[in-house]
């Protein structure tokens, strides 16, 4: 359950990871591997570097001492990026061009696509897949930047749907949503288990989540404190807000998923 | 139209149109990037290509494209370096293209600051056969790029971070993009002039995202703008003796910017009503 299990390559391995951001060290040395079919919840207060650890281990971040594989390979020279799913904390406005819900989503493909080679009827029929499994279907044409906080995080996970990819690396995919939108994410993430793939998310509390992960890992001031079955997480989450279940039991809305 | 009887507007109108075309294609992805001011920069440091051009005796146009695709790379490599201090390194670029220019002019035989005129704010009736060639080459290739890379650029715009998770290759895209800027600002230079060139990259583009939904649209609808305020911006400068040419397409593109303001408000207004009227 802890990755215990040496089948094949694991999807990330990182040893001895080291960040710095502007001179302060923001990880201090992380040992993490992740296997193929886990879903791992990375936990810790604010300014711990939990968000830092996922996104290095994506090589977003450069570390500055220490390794770190995706496959087996180091980000640098890793080339099967259809593979990975990445989901950000949240959506950029930038300079303030619309785009479509449909836009998006569909730009999730790019890892699959060619150059020059228009969108396939299989690029169409995913994004279509992943617009009704965050149940956005009827809004498709509707502008990104119209949409409330927890309707942006569904357009981002369904971009991230959209890719089809093996594993999905979400930088608390829960922070600042509406309770039915994290049930109905605890429903994608179960369906996402269930086919085999690879989950990372970072969560400040988990809430709903809590019954989807297989493992949790705590990050306490840019180490790794705690590493374990999901149990532990509920201690963690006690010890932070103490009162973290009970504004969440929400039937489950809408948003339904989706195979 | 009486006008296309004569041969220089018949260039002037040709190129005109392919600026209003080219200019906002590329300025879609440069305004979402928040470089709303990369054209401005560019433009500047063209002007020494231009000033360059005469001192050495090739033709300007040559020598501004030189200068400019390496002012270009240079502004978005120091971008890339520190975030502090791009806006500082960018504006050291305008004096240096703008002194550069006005110095090496000097030196030029028989050049003045006179000369500049023309490049700095347009002078598209002097278009030459020549002209239209470059010109119309330049914007082929701009609109080639936008074409192949725009669904990368897309991404790349949105979000650089996410453009690296799918493997994206970030830093010859961002690149890409600012040699494309400093392509169009010499397509653009004769019609607008230096001096107003970013302004049909980002005023049209300004103007459609009030009310376009998506990317897409923005962009097709920003280039109808810009097709519309040049060839207008001439027709109103050909009848008038007094009007520039330059200065006239540019307010024509603003206006329209007021007008879509306007008419923006009024459509997300009404489309609010709509939703929540459909919702309660």
């Amino acid at each position: 359950m802890s990755g215990a299990l040496r089948t094949g390559t694991p999807v990330f391995r990182m040893t001895g990871g080291r960040v710095s951001l502007d001179t302060r060290e923001v990880l201090r040395g992380v040992d993490l591997t992740v296997e193929p079919g886990e879903v791992v919840a990375v936990l810790g207060p604010n300014g711990s570097g939990k968000s830092t650890l996922v996104r290095s281990l994506l090589g977003l971040v450069p570390l500055t001492a220490g390794s770190v594989e995706l496959y087996g390979v180091p980000p640098r020279r890793f080339r099967d990026w259809k593979r990975v799913g990445y989901v950000p904390q949240r959506l950029t406005a930038g300079g303030g061009v619309p785009a479509t819900i449909r836009e998006v989503v569909a730009s999730g493909r790019i890892a699959r696509q060619k150059r020059l080679r228009p969108a396939s009827a299989a690029d169409r029929a995913a994004v279509d897949r992943a617009l009704r499994a965050v149940s956005l279907a009827d809004r498709a044409g509707d502008p990104v930047h119209a949409l409330s906080g927890g309707q942006q995080q569904r357009v981002l996970i369904a971009r991230a749907l959209a890719g089809e990819p093996d594993v999905y690396v979400m930088d608390e995919p829960t922070a600042g949503v509406d309770a039915a939108t994290q049930q109905a994410l605890a429903g994608t993430l179960r369906t996402l288990a269930a086919e085999g793939r690879t989950v990372v998310l970072v969560a400040h509390e988990l809430g709903p989540l809590a019954s989807v992960i297989t493992r949790a890992v705590v990050v306490t001031d840019g180490l790794i404190t705690q590493d374990g079955p999901p149990s532990i997480a509920a201690a963690v989450q006690e010890h932070c807000h103490p009162h973290a279940d009970e504004d969440v039991r929400v039937p489950l809305s809408g948003w339904k998923p989706t195979p | 139209m009486d006008l296309l009887q004569y041969d220089f507007m018949r260039r002037a109108l040709l190129a005109a149109l392919l600026v209003g075309l080219v200019a906002p294609a590329v300025g879609t992805f440069i305004v979402q990037r928040r470089l709303a001011l990369l054209g401005d920069g560019i433009g500047h440091v063209a002007l020494t290509g231009v000033a360059l051009g005469f001192l050495t005796g090739t033709a300007p146009t040559l020598t501004a494209v030189i200068v400019a695709v390496g002012g270009a790379i240079a502004i978005e490599l120091v971008r890339e370096r520190g975030r502090t201090s791009g806006d500082v390194a960018l504006a050291l670029l305008f004096y240096g293209g703008i002194a550069g220019g006005v110095l090496l002019i000097g030196l030029a035989p028989g050049g003045s600051n006179a000369t500049l005129l023309g490049y700095l704010f347009g002078s598209v009736s002097s278009v030459s056969a020549e002209d239209v060639w470059v010109v119309a080459g330049l914007a082929s290739a701009v609109l080639i790029i936008v074409a192949a890379f725009g669904r990368e650029l897309f991404v790349l715009c949105q979000d650089e971070e996410v453009a690296r998770s799918y493997g994206l290759p970030v830093r010859m895209l961002s690149l890409l993009i600012a040699v494309t800027a400093a392509l169009t600002v010499v397509v653009a230079m004769r019609v607008v002039g230096l001096l107003l060139v970013s302004a049909l990259m980002v005023v049209p583009v300004a103007a459609s995202q009030q009310i376009a939904r998506g990317f897409r649209t923005t962009m097709f609808l920003a280039m109808a703008i810009g097709v519309v305020s040049a060839v207008g911006g001439l027709q109103v400068a050909a009848g008038q003796d007094n009007v520039a040419p330059g200065a006239a397409i540019v307010l024509i593109a603003l206006a329209a910017f007021v007008v879509a303001l306007v008419f923006g408000r009024f459509v997300r207004r009404s489309r609010t009503t709509d939703t929540t009227g459909a919702k309660a």
